[in-house]
């Protein structure tokens, strides 16, 4: 048993990778997303190179044990995101 | 704001009735994490049903396993927010997630399962990732009662 959410994207409550063209990726649990962009909760940002680490390695860790939050909420405008991926996929 | 104890009450008991403790105090999980012998399962509860949906039964087909841990229990994520806390204090380096679920083996953290690796999955898959965590900790049910009898 549990509580259910209609009418939101397929992704909700998932843990999603949402990277961009640039050097941010975004790691955050969707709460929504259509053509104007995708909504993460608890979300952590990691910039690549960020304590050493590249976008590749802080992915392995995150898909290890999670990711410390950062932001409460964040709206990633379309035109940022070239790829959404689950977490829990890598 | 915490969820209605009544919604709350069947996610309790969905562990509950199959023999998990619940630890519903900071006193209580110190209780349980001081214990060090042995091996134990500490399940981070949660009402998120795109996730908790699935943990809840996969732990339970999971308990059904010939192997198991010692010692079961749960705290709730948002409602007992204390107990949480103070569990997850014992986790310094694993960021908060719910559910997840925390294997230890003689005091140490072995195994971890954050919730993004419940998410999308459906029950016997949680059940799989820890019968095989249960195979490589855990002593058979009959060995585990005479080594708990002989120490008495």
């Amino acid at each position: 048993m549990g509580t259910f959410h209609q009418n939101k994207s397929p992704l909700h409550g998932i843990t999603v990778v949402v990277d961009t063209d640039g050097p941010e990726v975004f790691v955050g649990r969707c709460d929504d997303e259509d053509e104007r962009g995708i909504v993460l909760d608890d979300v952590d940002v990691h910039r690549d190179g960020d304590g050493g680490r590249t976008k590749q390695q802080y992915l392995e860790r995150a898909a290890r044990l999670g990711v410390w939050s950062k932001h409460a909420r964040l709206f990633i405008p379309r035109e940022r995101v070239a790829s959404v991926r689950r977490l829990g996929e890598i | 704001m915490p969820y209605s104890p009544m919604l709350v009450k069947p996610m309790r008991e969905e562990l509950t009735e199959i023999g998990v403790k619940e630890l519903m105090t900071p006193a209580e999980v110190d209780a349980f994490m001081n214990e060090k012998t042995g091996t134990a399962m500490l399940v981070v509860n949660s009402v998120c049903g795109c996730a908790a949906g699935m943990a809840r039964p996969g732990i339970r087909l999971a308990l059904r396993h010939e192997r198991r841990p010692d010692r079961v229990a749960s705290v709730f994520a948002g409602q007992d927010v204390e107990a949480t806390a103070r569990a997850r204090g014992y986790f310094p380096d694993i960021p908060p997630s719910s559910p997840s679920i925390a294997f230890l083996k003689d005091g140490e953290l072995v195994y971890f399962l954050p919730r993004h690796r419940i998410e999308g999955r459906d029950a016997q898959m949680v059940a799989r990732d820890l019968v095989a965590v249960f195979e490589e900790h855990c002593a058979p049910a009959a060995a585990a009662a005479e080594t708990t009898a002989a120490a008495h």
